[in-house]
């Protein structure tokens, strides 16, 4: 090999490079690469963390126009409801954002869903008004569909209409929901809680639908019950 | 978060979302060692193997450093726990089976630097797959590699005397080929998928 | 490895830098780093984006390299390099998360998996450890100018033809219909496939040119040594 062609000093001791060197050169290395990460990591992180937030906020004041403010929250499994501190969730615990009007009136509340779709996951935001117990608003958080054909959902304005009022009544118990959200063929939903698929994207349609209904499922029978402590701010 | 069941992530990772064809991971091997099926099988095969201990690692690593509260750590630990994993493996293999040693040796140094090796530690983070998910994943993409790779060189080996105008002969050529896979692989999609 | 024979004159630092820009170009000429280059590539903003992020991880991890070089002993010198590499993806791993979340998203894992582009641990192996910090810096600068010109010249025919559009700017109108498979995966063979078609194409043209140049000289040198004799 030519490598040691130009590096005599460490071709004559190549031969037996003291364990202390070795030693010495890796501690020397780890330590400048962990001082930049740590650097990096902290000088960062808050920039992260806002721009995050912000996506989110967007993403909710997209499903509920009229948010002038948003707070995230957590629906634990035990059913209780408490706002969203730092770190990590409990297991089994769900988030979702109350969007609040200019009053400070809740105005809604948005919930992610997510479903595997055509190419990858697809990722949903729903807004849930607790006054019609229907959804009230849709967006997609992320997917990597076949532009063109399953991207579709974001622009089909047939397909949106579905999402004006979509209805996620509880049952009188409220165990779950009355009737499942269900997607149905292009031009035959006849019901408040059925989605009217788009024709050529049916793969895409049917992921909206399972992730929105997934996620209401499990989030509004713990959320409706208690829905009024998020009036209080 | 809906989870995905074994089968479906079985399913992507083999056709739909190929390693190689869908998310580009791997060229290296895929454009370099298609010549004949009888060098891309085995080579598929070691590099299964590797990607399975390497999703392992990467799995029980990500828990000790979640433990530790030290993500930032995460890519650089990968990387290194990785490729001595494979260095141990490689040993162990020398060691205790010659001859899969000899039918491996010279790929394993290879797989190493492989971006499929890495690319399934980090997309199983990236999705939180759990244990079982994660394995299923790396087999799958292990497979899917293999398929893709001796896909690949069989139509090499079919073109090989095939007359090419000489400006496409080479990578040209082999990225044309891996094109059109690529679109048959397209029609899979889907599958995994659905209500 | 035979780049930097010690025969020859040591190059000049803009040699250095021009070097990786166009006659050893790492994806059209090399063929290295294609992961990347094919699997991000379906827009030009986030090809450019790539290429930055790479161009940065490499001119920072050579810099370094080269910084140490006389530390680092050779049993332990890609493992040294390896981590070195890690820790700038992260940096720019980070640095992207607090710039823009949308590219973060779009860009995915790919960011992570520059630590296993070849072009990054074959240049540090190849030039930094064996150059000074300045010469190093600026070659791998031009190495990754070069990466990134060819992954917006792939990024940008992907994306006019598979989205009618160029950085955004829808290019042809609504009625444009567009070409989708060239923003799938099967797109990112074909136009790589295509661009090194054509440079192949000119290359055998110039070399075709030459020989005739060659022949001829000959011709009449031939004719010339006839008269003289």
């Amino acid at each position: 090999m030519s490598a040691s062609d130009n590096t005599p000093q460490v071709d004559a001791a190549a031969h037996a490079t003291p364990t202390f060197t070795l030693l010495r050169a890796l501690s020397v290395v780890s330590a400048i690469c962990g001082l930049i990460i740590v650097g990096s990591y902290l000088l960062t992180l808050d920039r992260a963390k806002d721009n995050r937030r912000l996506a989110s906020e967007r993403a909710v004041i997209k499903v509920l126009p009229d948010a002038k403010s948003v707070k995230p929250w957590l629906a634990l499994a035990n059913g209780d409801v408490v706002p969203a501190g730092e770190g990590d969730p409990p297991t089994g615990a769900v988030r979702f954002y109350a969007a609040y009007d200019a009053n400070g009136h809740l105005d809604g509340v948005a919930a992610e869903g997510a479903a595997k779709g055509y190419a990858d996951t697809v990722r949903v935001m729903f807004g849930y008004r607790k006054a019609c117990q229907c959804i009230v608003g849709f967006g997609v958080v992320s997917m990597r569909e076949t532009p063109g054909i399953g991207d579709k959902i974001i622009t089909d304005k047939d397909f949106l209409a579905n999402f004006k009022a979509l209805d996620v009544k509880l049952t009188e118990d409220l165990a779950g929901l009355a009737n499942e959200v269900k997607v149905v063929k292009h031009g035959t939903k006849a019901q408040g809680w059925q989605i009217d698929a788009i024709s050529g994207s049916t793969v895409t349609s049917r992921a909206v639908g399972k992730g929105i209904n997934d996620a209401a499922q499990i989030l509004l029978p713990r959320l409706v019950p208690k829905i009024d402590r998020l009036e209080k701010q | 978060m809906a989870r995905e069941s074994l089968w479906q992530i079985l399913l992507t990772t083999i056709l739909s979302g190929n390693f190689v064809l869908a998310m580009f991971l791997g060229m290296c091997p895929f454009l370099g060692v298609t010549h004949s099926v009888s060098v891309a099988f085995p080579l598929g095969l070691a590099t299964t193997f590797v990607i399975v201990i390497a999703s392992l690692s990467a799995y029980l690593l990500n828990w000790v450093l979640g433990l530790a509260h030290l993500e930032f750590l995460r890519l650089i630990c990968y990387i290194v726990v990785i490729a001595s994993a494979v260095q141990l493996v490689e040993m162990y293999v020398k060691k205790n089976y010659p001859p899969l040693f000899r039918a491996l040796g010279i790929y394993l140094p290879l797989i190493t630097t492989n971006c499929a090796v890495l690319g399934v530690a980090l997309f199983q983070t990236a999705r939180d797959y759990d244990f079982m998910q994660s394995i299923t994943f790396a087999i799958g993409g292990g497979v899917g590699f293999t398929l893709a790779l001796v896909l690949l060189a069989s139509v090499r080996e079919r073109v090989e005397l095939a007359d090419v105008p000489e400006s496409v002969q080479g990578t040209v050529l082999v990225l044309m080929l891996a094109g059109v896979l690529s679109l048959a692989f397209m029609g899979f999609a889907g599958l995994g998928g659905g209500a | 490895m035979s780049e930097s024979s010690p025969l020859l004159a040591p190059p000049s630092t803009w040699e250095e830098f021009t070097e990786g820009l166009w006659k050893r170009n790492p994806v059209f000429v090399m063929v290295l780093g294609m992961c990347p280059t094919l699997a991000v590539t379906v827009s030009a903003v986030n090809s450019l984006s790539m290429g930055v992020a790479t161009t940065f991880v490499l001119a920072a991890s050579c810099f370094l390299v080269s910084a140490l070089r006389k530390l680092i002993p050779k049993e332990v010198r890609i493992a040294t390099y390896i981590v070195i590499i890690a820790t700038f993806v992260t940096v720019t791993d980070y640095a992207i998360q607090a710039i823009s979340l949308d590219l973060y998203e779009a860009l995915g894992a790919y960011i992570q998996l520059i630590v296993a582009n070849c072009l990054v641990l074959g240049r540090a192996e190849a030039h930094a450890a064996r150059n000074p910090p300045l010469a190093a810096t600026m070659n791998a600068i031009g190495m990754g100018l070069g990466f990134t010109l060819s992954l917006v010249m792939i990024g940008g025919v992907r994306e006019i033809l598979g989205a009618g559009a160029f950085f955004g700017f829808s290019l042809f109108g609504p009625n444009f219909q567009p070409w989708v498979v060239m923003v799938l995966p099967p797109g990112g063979f074909f136009v790589m496939a295509g661009w090194l078609l054509l440079f192949s194409i000119v290359r055998r043209r110039a070399q075709m040119r030459a020989q005739e140049n060659e022949r001829a000289r000959a011709a009449a040198e031939t004719s010339g040594a006839c008269h003289g004799a």
